[in-house]
């Protein structure tokens, strides 16, 4: 097994846009790796770039010791599990996994040996005679996941493999997919925008916005230590309640609310002070009141939402933020809540860099 | 098992009535005619007629101009399906990988779909023209005799040049389509798993255009067989002797030109059921081994 290292890596189309602004990672052997971010921020592209279906318009990619800026798809020692599947739809099952080690000029016994083992793992050998379109979701992104490892590659690439499957299949493929990447112990590449994919499959995130990596780390990391605005905002679900606030030297400040505990913060600025919802507590004694406008049910939690009094949002509405509670956490609507927080959890970006600062 | 029967409106009858009428005029009748008028012999003026039963179609089947005619329109068909598909095929697949200036090209490669088959037939008759003709005068300057008017071989190379040029445009629209109906993460997912993009057509793209390709073929074997006639009717007429003669334009000579009804109905009556058989054969077994 290998790493892939990716160093000062740039793609810039024709046309001038840029899709990715100089990356620098360095993934560890057997590691497994979520690119994650909002919708054309570049984690696909950059997937694609090392899979070899997007040229590198500047930089180096190498897997192990090999740069691989030149070497061809097929030669590069990567597998890939698309989005849609992409099986191949006029060959059976076993005509899928097997396509690639028969270009490879494998001997038949060998072929057969890892067909069947890949199909045994994945639960998929009693529909090694079907087509693909005989077989349901789940089961082609089997069928796909199988070409992939019967390849036996040095690196995994999974661009959104879950994305089609519906909400109850996706928890189980998402736990399946990280117990084979731990069993076989091959570096992975994950690419999603689900929060709550990468948070949970990844040993360590890439928070990837507009072409850049804006943070690399362990998933907790990410979310107990964001480095900017758009970390913190992107990781966490419930999102975190974000305050735009000013600060006078004593307290920051929105309307008539005042929040008192920081210190050392630049005075005349836009700020922003983001607090998440679980470290929001109710008590009479609080700092500041709730309206409460809504009460989600989850079982085992309850979410409040409401809006924040005395305070406005940056367009002079009021202010909605959420609050995460046991189940007996139960206000009727319209009713004030007192909230306090201690103000070393939260934490407090600039606005116009994204910044943090506490 | 028992249906549930709804009350029928005579309405939708009345739609369908247009294209059974047409059916019935263009096509019913006059091939009810022409089995009726294969059984009558006519006297030369076309005055009087008797029923002769089988003897025009042992007269037309076993006469050596026949046989001519028929050899001739399967190796004409033959070619002309295979040489206007691999080229269409060839110029969609290159057409496919252009990036720059691809609709321009698109549009460039189609525009002969336009043009009628007799006009391509025109067309052809001046580009091999003895006195003006440019290709008559290229293929004498790089080395051969050519003269398609007494050459059997060469007169064939006008027509079946001439039928390729104007079905490639159509096979090619129809392929190129069928080449942007392939996802392209398949392309990609071959790109992975084959290094030759020789062995990545035939094992991945060419199978997954099958569908197409077979849908041409019937399409192009029935242009070669009846649609042609415009061309050979425009260029050699058949000549020379009879050595571009398709079955089609056979029935049209003996029909119009030698007045004989009978032997023409008994003709056609015999190309019918050549198309019939030949495309129970397509869709019986060929079909099956096309993945939809």
């Amino acid at each position: 097994m290998s790493g892939v290292t990716l160093k000062s890596v740039r793609k810039t189309y024709p046309n001038g846009a840029e899709a990715i602004r100089g990356v620098d990672m360095d993934i560890k052997s057997g590691e497994m790796i979520v690119f994650v971010g909002p919708s054309g921020c570049g984690k696909s592209t950059l997937l694609r770039m090392v899979a070899g279906l997007e040229s590198i318009t500047s930089g180096e990619i190498s897997i192990g010791e090999r740069v691989i800026n030149d070497v061809s798809p097929s030669e590069r020692d990567v597998a890939m599990v698309f989005q849609n599947y992409a099986l191949y739809p006029h060959m059976s099952v076993r005509g899928n996994m097997s396509y690639g080690l028969k270009n490879r000029k494998m001997n038949k016994t060998e072929i057969d040996k890892r067909v069947n083992d890949a199909a045994k793992m994945l639960k998929i050998d009693a529909f090694l005679d079907r087509q693909p379109n005989q077989l349901s979701g789940g089961q082609r992104q089997r069928v796909a996941m199988g070409r992939a490892i019967v390849r036996n590659p040095q690196v995994f690439l999974f661009d959104e493999p879950l994305s089609n499957l519906d909400a109850k299949l996706r928890v189980q493929m998402r736990i399946e997919i990280k117990k084979l990447q731990r069993r076989m112990d091959v570096t992975s590449i994950y690419v999603t925008h689900d929060q709550t994919e990468a948070m949970t499959l990844a040993d360590r995130l890439a928070v990837i916005n507009e072409g850049m990596v804006e943070q690399m780390g362990a998933p907790m990391e990410l979310y107990s230590d964001p480095k900017t605005l758009f970390v913190a905002s992107f990781i966490g679900a419930p999102q975190i309640n974000l305050i735009p606030v000013t600060y006078d030297g004593k307290t920051l400040n929105n309307g008539d609310l005042k929040l008192a505990g920081f210190t050392n913060l630049p005075e005349n600025t836009d700020l922003v002070l983001g607090v998440r919802p679980d470290v929001l507590t109710h008590n009479t004694a609080g700092q500041f009141g709730l309206r409460v406008d809504l009460v989600e049910q989850h079982g085992g939690e309850n979410l409040v939402y409401g809006a924040l009094k005395g305070a406005k949002n940056e367009d002079g509405d009021e202010l909605e933020i959420c609050l995460k509670g046991g189940k007996e956490m139960l206000p009727s609507l319209d009713e004030s809540l007192q909230l306090s927080f201690d103000p070393a959890t939260a934490f407090v970006f600039r606005k116009d860099t994204g910044e943090r600062l506490i | 098992m028992k249906r549930v029967q709804y009350e029928h409106s005579p309405i939708p009858y009345l739609f369908v009535a247009p294209q059974i009428i047409i059916i019935v005029i263009f096509f019913l009748w006059p091939a009810a005619q022409a089995i009726y008028q294969s059984f009558l012999l006519e006297d030369a003026f076309g005055l009087s007629s008797q029923f002769v039963w089988f003897r025009n179609y042992s007269d037309t089947i076993f006469s050596g101009a026949w046989l001519q005619a028929a050899g001739f329109t399967i190796i004409f068909s033959t070619l002309v399906t295979f040489l206007s598909l691999g080229l269409a095929l060839l110029l969609a697949v290159k057409a496919n990988e252009v990036i720059q200036g691809a609709s321009t090209y698109k549009t460039l490669l189609m525009w002969a779909y336009a043009i009628a088959p007799p006009v391509a037939g025109l067309m052809g008759n001046l580009m091999f023209n003895p006195l003006i003709g440019d290709l008559y005068g290229f293929m004498n300057a790089v080395g051969f005799d050519f003269d398609h008017k007494l050459d059997p071989v060469d007169a064939s190379f006008v027509v079946i040049l001439i039928s390729v040029w104007k079905q490639v445009s159509v096979n090619f629209i129809f392929f190129l389509s069928g080449l942007q109906g392939i996802p392209k993460s398949v392309n990609e997912a071959a790109m992975m798993d084959c290094n030759s993009s020789t062995r990545r057509f035939w094992t991945i793209t060419f199978p997954l255009l099958a569908p197409t390709t077979f849908f041409l073929m019937v399409i192009n074997i029935t242009y070669a067989f009846f649609e042609t006639f415009g061309i050979i009717d425009t260029t050699t007429q058949g000549a020379p002797g009879g050595a571009t003669t398709t079955l089609v334009f056979k029935v049209f000579q003996d029909g119009f030109r030698g007045a004989d009804i009978g032997g023409s109905s008994a003709q056609s009556v015999v190309l019918m059921v050549m198309v019939l058989a030949l495309t129970v054969i397509q869709f019986r077994f060929i079909e099956k081994k096309v993945h939809y």
